[in-house]
């Protein structure tokens, strides 16, 4: 149980692998995911390492596939995610992965131009067809006698027969629609207004070969006469890229060669279609097998990555590797070598070898699926320090309790642990799915801490009685009405009063109106008390006192754990003892005010019940000359001036003592050493340390003993003890936010109530029964997107903030690295690494 | 044959849930309210005339918690509805789905 409670222990390993067996060992070693390699030569250039070369084939292999990839996802071909993981290829399978992608990249790329060459040709020669067929109707109109006639009109009759004599040249052509108006307007102010110039639109858009997108273009044509103007018009229509076609003049040319152009496009077709469907087989292909290619290639890559960090023995016959590896993990490590090994048909083994190391070790938690959520929790705020308590196991518990202190209602909780355990009971189909969507994936991964805030808020909410702001009254209520009416006993309510006054008050001193407390939580009878508000403020304020100082308490004891572990017992005579009787005399003493006065005062009693706060104030002032606050016990004065005089007296203990105490042992123990110098210089060192020594110097985090030097610690310790004290007080008032919040999240849902749903239950038709249906759709979508997600994202924040700041100060230094052990986690899961 | 679909599976889904929610929660409303539940007395529409001028009282006031009570029920029914035709559209949103792979 140990290991849950702190971080793994950790060693520094070296691994001599067998030249040949390396990458067999390197890929079991992945596999398992439990060893975080050192980089052995960081002085060495990236490009002048020795599997430079290999990593650049995979980068290049890699480079191919996404080539392949993006095709495949251009066509909308779904990729297979069978799941499986593929075992890393040997290296010599290399050669052959790279020849069928290189086969396969080629053959795309042929295909790709094969397929744009013909769709240049398709496009052409439909542009033809349009084409011809818009011109013969533009040649029809200008035979059409009705329209000549028209003309003649106009013209003098000698004039038509020049006309019809006169040879007009003409060029046809296809442009862009949106070029038209600028190119007619060119066209008219270069040739002076004498061409004539017919458009007329394509109504299909034509596909552009090179980029794939549609067009739109119209086909015209010019007419004109002349040498000049012709040279002068192809001029321009080549500047506005229009393409210009040959046009035979004669009808019976012109039905020629469309009748050429159809069966061409028709041939066409077809060979587009066959290449088309060529691609996609081959895509289809691809597609089955990419995602087994892609975790290959980026694991080899990832192998000679690692292998690229060992260091290179002088024989040239092993490599040696410096690795992190966790101590109870140690087994299994050995293990997969001698797979990596057997699997290489190597027939010397890898050796695994413990080394000694001053080095700090990085923290490496374990963690499940359900604890891994609270880990992320605590990291989040800082790494843990080297063997250092973990407050995740805490957190598993204490993180729900206070967000549900806050959340606190039995509807609310039970939508949230239903909503939580369907991420649960499905996680192994949603985890299938890999959704991009970074809400759900963050809901995703906190499924546990959310089913567990669900279940502490039904928890809570039957303790505040509150089910969307109602109360449920299971056992019913404690308290009567009918004995106020019974003078015998006390009672003074009469028909009158009842008549007279709008509130009446309850007196709990008549017998049989207050029969004991509720089996179970706060009594239903306060959901309809005016001062429903006063009673819950002055119960949640003092619960979330009581709660924050034994939380704050807890977190000071675990420090104690801290400090047995690491063996300073001057941290807990002169810190740890210190500060739990500081807080205890303080704050402990305040929360034993609070339960007595819960016990001690009753309904007889309580008008002379002294007010806590001013007590405690007073405390403080050594003031017990008040009259209008009577004490509480007999003997007040002295226990409480005594507990003040204390919890002061610890604070010069860790601001001044500690250091001095420190500095007195520090000077003895230079004394020592000074003593004991010859002795340790003819020891000597042995030349096992003296290659640890050297491994040290690679590293580029080596740590020094520092420089003693008082005034730092002095002023370090005194932040540190004014820190504590002062946020002792600060942070028993920080946690006034668990009443905050807990009584804006009771407002809030109760506003919603009455606003939305109470006017769709109070209407007074029988009809009232469809605006009842409507109004809890909105009541439904509010509750959700208002108390659920926002109300709930605000007290997981300040759930949050507890836990961090006032919780985790008082023992969690958090300043360690993270164990990034090597592993193709993240390349099944199709995130490459780096 | 005219596709009866006419939401996509998310709003089905979403459909299923509110009228879950709706019809246990309506239900449970209507329960209490014909069981006169004093809780709820401020969600039921009673004026002053109904305590004065009740001649058997609380006779007036337990019929307008009955009444309340009876449009619960109803709503519930009503979401009841909804669920099933909130099922049938995810049914064939299921069923499109095979259709086109």
């Amino acid at each position: 149980m140990g290991e849950l409670f702190r971080s793994e222990e950790m060693t520094l390993a070296q691994l001599f692998l067998q030249s040949e067996a390396a990458y067999c060992c390197v890929s079991e070693l992945g596999e398992i995911g439990l060893v975080q390699f050192r980089d052995l030569n960081p002085d060495v250039n990236l490009f002048q390492r020795k599997y430079v070369n290999e990593v650049r084939r995979c980068e290049e292999m890699d480079r191919k596939l996404r080539f392949v990839e993006k095709e495949i996802k251009q066509v909308n071909i779904p990729i297979v995610d069978t799941g499986e993981n593929p075992e890393v290829p040997f290296p010599r399978d290399m050669i052959d992965l790279e020849a069928t992608f290189e086969k396969l990249e080629i053959e795309l790329k042929e295909i790709n131009t094969n397929q744009e060459a013909l769709k240049k040709n398709f496009l052409e020669l439909t542009e033809l067809k349009h084409i011809l067929r818009r011109t013969q109707q533009f040649f029809d109109e200008m035979e059409d006698p009705s329209l000549l006639e028209e003309s003649s009109i106009l013209l003098e009759p000698h004039e038509i027969n020049r006309g019809a004599a006169l040879r007009l040249g003409f060029v046809a052509g296809v442009i862009g629609r949106e070029r038209i108006p600028n190119f007619e307007r060119m066209l008219w102010r270069v040739c002076r207004g004498n061409v004539f110039l017919r458009q007329a639109e394509i109504e299909d858009p034509l596909e552009d070969p090179t980029t794939g997108n549609q067009v739109h273009k119209s086909v015209f044509i010019i007419f004109f006469q002349g040498d000049q103007l012709k040279n002068r018009v192809k001029k321009i229509c080549e500047g506005f890229r229009a393409t210009l076609y040959p046009c035979p003049e004669t009808p019976q040319e012109r039905k020629e060669m469309v009748a050429g152009v159809n069966v061409r496009i028709d041939d066409l077709q077809m060979v587009l279609n066959q290449t088309e469907d060529h691609r996609q087989r081959v895509l289809q292909a691809a597609a089955k097998t990419i995602r087994v290619w892609f975790i290959k290639v980026r694991k080899m890559k990832a192998i000679y990555h690692t292998l690229n960090l060992c260091n290179i023995d002088v024989t040239q016959k092993c490599l040696i590797a410096e690795a992190w590896c966790p101590v109870a993990d140690l087994d299994s490590i050995q293990f997969a070598l001698r797979r990596g090994t057997e699997k290489s048909g190597s027939t010397v083994p890898s050796i695994l070898n413990t080394m000694q190391t001053k080095q700090t070790p990085p923290t490496y938690n374990k963690t499940n699926k359900f604890t891994s959520g609270f880990q992320n929790i605590v990291d989040a705020y800082g790494i843990g320090n080297y063997r250092e308590m973990n407050p995740a196991p805490y957190t598993v518990i204490t993180f729900p309790f206070l967000f549900a202190v806050m959340f606190g209602d039995i509807g609310h909780g039970v939508l949230m642990a239903l909503g939580a355990l369907f991420l649960v009971v499905r996680e192994r189909r949603l985890m299938a799915q890999k959704t991009d969507n970074e809400m759900f994936s963050m809901m995703f991964a906190g499924r546990y801490i959310i089913l567990m805030m669900g279940i502490f808020s039904i928890y809570t909410g039957a303790i505040y009685n509150d089910c969307f702001s109602k109360s449920l009254n299971i056992y019913g209520s404690s308290w009567s009405v009918r004995p106020m009416f019974n003078h015998e006993v006390g009672g003074n309510w009469t028909e009158d009063i009842l008549r007279g006054n709008r509130l009446l008050q309850l007196d709990p001193k008549v017998v049989g109106v207050f029969s004991g407390p509720y089996p179970i939580g706060i009594d239903p009878i306060w959901n309809f008390a005016s001062n429903k508000l006063t009673f819950l403020n002055s119960f949640k304020m003092k619960m979330s006192v009581i709660l924050g100082v034994i939380h704050m308490l807890f977190g000071v004891s675990l420090s104690l754990f801290n400090h047995l572990y690491f063996h300073k017992p001057l941290n807990i005579y002169m810190g740890f003892i210190p500060e739990v009787i500081f807080l205890s005399s303080l704050f402990g003493y305040l929360i034993f005010m609070i339960f007595y006065k819960w016990v001690q005062y009753d309904v007889n009693m309580s008008k002379d019940a002294p007010s806590i706060l001013i007590t405690f104030i007073n405390m403080f002032l050594f003031n017990y000359s008040d009259t209008t606050n009577k004490p509480l016990y007999k003997g007040q004065m002295i226990l409480q001036s005594l507990l003040v005089i204390l919890a002061l007296a610890c604070v010069p203990c860790m601001l001044i003592v500690k250091p001095l105490i420190i500095r007195r042992q520090y000077l003895r123990q230079k004394n020592l050493a000074a003593e004991d110098f010859g002795v340790t210089v003819s020891n000597g060192p042995t030349d096992d340390e003296a290659e640890i020594i050297r491994h040290d110097q690679l590293s580029q985090h080596t740590e020094e003993e520092p420089e003693f030097d008082f005034a730092d610690m002095a002023v370090h310790q005194a932040i540190h003890t004014i820190e504590y004290c002062l946020g002792c007080i600060s942070n028993t008032a920080s946690y006034l936010r668990l009443w905050a919040l807990s009584l804006a999240h009771a407002q809030l849902s109760e506003v919603l109530w009455t606003m939305v749903m109470h006017t769709g239950l109070s209407s007074s038709s029988y009809g009232g029964f469809i605006g009842l249906a409507i109004v809890f759709f909105f009541f439904a979508i509010l509750t959700v997107a208002i108390l659920l997600i926002m109300e709930g994202l605000s007290a997981f924040l300040h759930a949050l903030r507890l836990h961090w700041v006032e919780f985790q100060n008082k023992f969690y230094v958090g300043q360690g690295f993270k164990f990034l052990p090597f592993n193709f986690e993240g390349i099944l899961n199709g995130r490459p690494e780096e | 044959m005219p596709s009866l679909l006419f939401c996509g599976p998310k709003m089905a889904a979403c459909g299923i849930v509110i009228s879950i929610w709706g019809v246990i929660m309506l239900a449970m409303l209507g329960i209490f309210f014909s069981t006169k539940s004093a809780v709820l007395i401020e969600d039921v529409p009673f004026t002053d005339k109904d305590i004065q001028e009740d001649a058997n009282p609380p006779q007036r006031i337990y019929n307008l918690y009955n009444q309340v009570g009876i449009n619960c029920f109803i709503a519930a029914a009503i979401y009841v509805v909804v669920g099933a035709v909130s099922l049938c559209q995810v049914r064939l949103n299921k069923r499109q789905e095979y259709m086109v792979t």
